[in-house]
């Protein structure tokens, strides 16, 4: 049966009980009677067949209940009791279907935004093909509204690109050359022509929707012990009513029972308060892993970051090239050239810049040596260099005149990143690099504090000054410096066994094993990088701490939300039951009070689609900060 | 070993994921089932050499849910 059909069906059987109510009125008892019944086999007649569809398959059933209570009611006369009874059963679950669909419209709404058709260009042809047939490695072609319909890299073109789909940001991107665009995405204004490489099921938009699939499935403690409860409800309830007819041979009395051994509300009551939840995290570019991990978020009350591309923006730039003996350029190229080796976004940054001045690396280092965390040692044209951090200077027993180090403090407590380079075991000059604080990060640590998280800790690779300084601009309450990945790991270990809930936010990669850790592990996604999405509990898709705090209001309002609908089911049950022994309560009251009660518990929960932690209002006067970075 | 997904329209009680799931399960060469009561989605794993995608759909469009799509991988 259909969904209008059930409308029709009730419809039909409401105007029924309304034309008998008058008939009854008027005080025509034998046509009042003859209306009932026809209301009663008109609504009956659908649960009736359910029950026996399942009944076929073996298949215990809700449905078969009812259907009893029903004929049951026919039996001894109940006209009035049967007739309410099939109606408020077909129209409860016709407004249950609908307010459900409320508390998963955020998904609903995500799964609508999915790309249909795409144009090809294939041996200079265009075609429009259905996403379903776009192959890795086609040339795509997209222009203004337009949605992307891949995964891909930019070839040619440029364009605006709504990527709230991803990152629940409306504010569009700008698209160039080699930048990678999104499937679900939608073009504002422009043109590009993209190279696929992700489609169907692989495509960032489809893997977000399989986890928000997967992580509404997943059942809080709640969820399950509701659902031990129910198991146990059902079964005891036919019982006690085989006892009570036994005892009273009181068929009313015992079809009553029937009528509320159906456990909605308990087994509604939590999944739908987390359902609606995880959906509007989705909507707003928050990937909250399930339920359990709602209640765990909910819980944290101290939060470790990452310095490095989690408070910072995790670009840095070169600020300043200091040299003592050369040519500031000279001492440019050769250490970019040595840095040509390093993967590290320093050593990047730093032949990012040297290519940004055109000077021309053409020397190749040998016998290259990275030391991790803090730099590189390497022979290049008949010379010995060393790059990197104080650190490396004193291990590889170079000396630090003490004009350089007061040069090189006072550049980072300007928030740069000093990096010393030494050319046959001396010290020729100080290239400083800064990366930025995020615009964001000072007014999401405010929310998060306001909102409850009792202390924040900073634990950075990153020297002493730039982690100082950086930590008492965001009012950060302790900072632990120069850490390697498995002391950020420790750290978080020795904050768990203080009794303390801690979430720990990084940028995905390096800080997996801390993530992992920590009882909430969140990642920076904005890339959309896959690691991030496996790796952590919690994925900010648009890389903004803001979606931070959201998410942790969220699951706070959630698990509140969850447990007044508890509560409330579990109260509505005892007061059921009660009101039936007590025999106060029978069978159309009995119906209505429980199909009220399901329809409470949802209705409550369809609040949080639309909850917002406040207006995200984002301050400009808060200006990038520079920062320090180091190796 | 092969796994489809049906589509249902909005399933509103659970007490029809247990139907759907005990009734899928006696049938030969299902291996597992999985009723996806939020999405409305039911996932089977099955045996393709001993059951039909079709055969499983009519159990499901018995049982009273009708199947809107599916999709098979």
């Amino acid at each position: 049966m259909t969904g209008k059909t059930k409308l029709s069906i009730t419809a039909i059987t409401g105007s029924l009980l309304a034309v008998a109510f008058i008939l009854y009125l008027v005080g025509l008892q034998q046509p009042n009677k003859i209306v009932l019944v026809i209301s009663t086999v008109i609504a009956g007649y659908p649960i009736l067949i359910k029950a026996i569809q399942a009944l076929r398959m073996k298949a215990f059933s809700i449905e078969l209940l009812v259907s009893i209570a029903i004929v049951g009611a026919l039996y001894i006369g109940e006209y009035v009791e049967s007739a309410i009874v099939s109606f408020l059963f077909l129209f409860g679950a016709y407004l249950e279907a609908r307010t459900l669909e409320q508390t998963r419209s955020s998904l609903r709404k995500l799964i609508d935004m999915a790309p249909l058709e795409a144009t090809v260009l294939r041996d200079g042809e265009r075609r429009t093909l259905p996403v379903d047939d776009v192959l890795v490695g086609d040339l795509v072609v997209i222009q203004s509204g337009e949605k992307v319909a891949v995964d891909g890299k930019v070839v040619s073109g440029q364009a605006f690109i709504n990527e709230a789909a991803i990152t629940g940001e409306s504010v569009p991107a700008n698209k160039r050359t080699d930048d990678t665009v999104y499937s679900g995405t939608i073009l504002d204004h422009g043109y590009i022509e993209i190279i696929a490489e992700k489609i169907g099921d692989d495509t960032t938009f489809a893997k977000i929707i399989e986890l928000v699939e997967e992580a509404q499935e997943s059942k809080t403690k709640t969820e399950k012990f509701l659902e031990k409860f129910a198991n146990l409800y059902t079964p005891a309830i036919i019982v006690l009513s085989v006892i009570v007819y036994l005892f009273t041979w009181n068929i009313e009395f015992t079809l009553t029972f029937l009528v509320i051994a159906c456990p909605g509300a308990l087994v509604i009551s939590a999944p739908v308060s987390i359902v609606a939840g995880i959906g509007n995290g989705a909507k707003n570019g928050v990937l909250i892993k399930g339920g359990e991990i709602m209640e765990k978020l909910a819980k944290v009350n101290t939060v470790v970051f990452d310095k490095t591309g989690t408070l910072t923006k995790g670009r840095p730039e070169v600020t300043n090239v200091k040299s003592f003996t050369m040519e500031e350029n000279d001492l440019l190229r050769v250490v970019a050239e040595a840095e040509m080796v390093s993967e590290h976004h320093l050593g990047q940054t730093i032949v990012k810049e040297a290519k940004a001045r055109s000077l021309s690396l053409r020397n190749k280092p040998d016998n290259a040596e990275i030391i991790k965390g803090n730099g590189i040692r390497v022979h290049i044209a008949g010379q010995q260099l060393t790059v990197g951090n104080r650190k490396l200077m004193m291990e590889s027993g170079i000396l630090i005149s003490p004009e350089i180090d007061i040069y090189a403090i006072e550049r980072e407590k300007l928030g740069n990143t000093a990096i010393f380079a030494a050319i046959e075991g001396r010290v020729e000059g100080i290239i400083s690099i800064a990366d930025q604080i995020r615009p964001e990060a000072a007014e999401a640590i405010t929310k998060l504090r306001a909102a409850g998280i009792k202390q924040f800790y900073m634990l950075t690779g990153d020297n002493r000054y730039t982690a100082e300084l950086v930590a008492s601009k965001l009012g950060i309450d302790h900072v632990f410096a120069e850490m390697l990945p498995e002391d950020k790991v420790s750290k978080i270990q020795e904050l768990q066994d203080a009794g303390k809930h801690v979430a720990m936010a990084g940028d995905g990669i390096n800080d997996a094993p801390a993530i992992a850790t920590a009882d909430i592990g969140l990642a920076m996604g904005g890339s959309g990088s896959d690691v991030a999405m496996d790796t952590a509990d919690v994925v900010l898709m648009a890389d903004k701490l803001d979606q931070f705090a959201h998410a942790y209001s969220l699951a706070q309002t959630t698990v509140r939300n969850m447990k007044q609908n508890t509560f409330f089911a579990v109260g509505t049950v005892v007061l059921l039951l009660l009101g039936v022994i007590l025999q106060k309560v029978f069978l159309a009251s009995g119906m209505f009070i429980h199909e009220l009660s399901v329809l409470i518990v949802i209705l409550n929960a369809v609040r949080l689609v639309r909850y917002t932690s406040e207006q995200r209002h984002r301050n400009k006067s808060t200006a990038s900060l520079p920062v320090r970075e180091v190796v | 070993m092969t796994t489809v997904k049906f589509q249902l329209e909005t399933l509103s009680c659970p007490s029809c994921v247990k139907k759907i799931e005990s009734a899928l399960h006696k049938q030969e060469g299902v291996k597992e089932t999985n009723v996806l009561f939020n999405s409305s989605k039911v996932k089977v794993d099955f045996d393709g050499t001993k059951v039909t995608v079709e055969q499983l759909e009519s159990t499901i469009t018995k049982l009273g849910y009708p199947v809107l799509s599916k999709k098979v991988s």
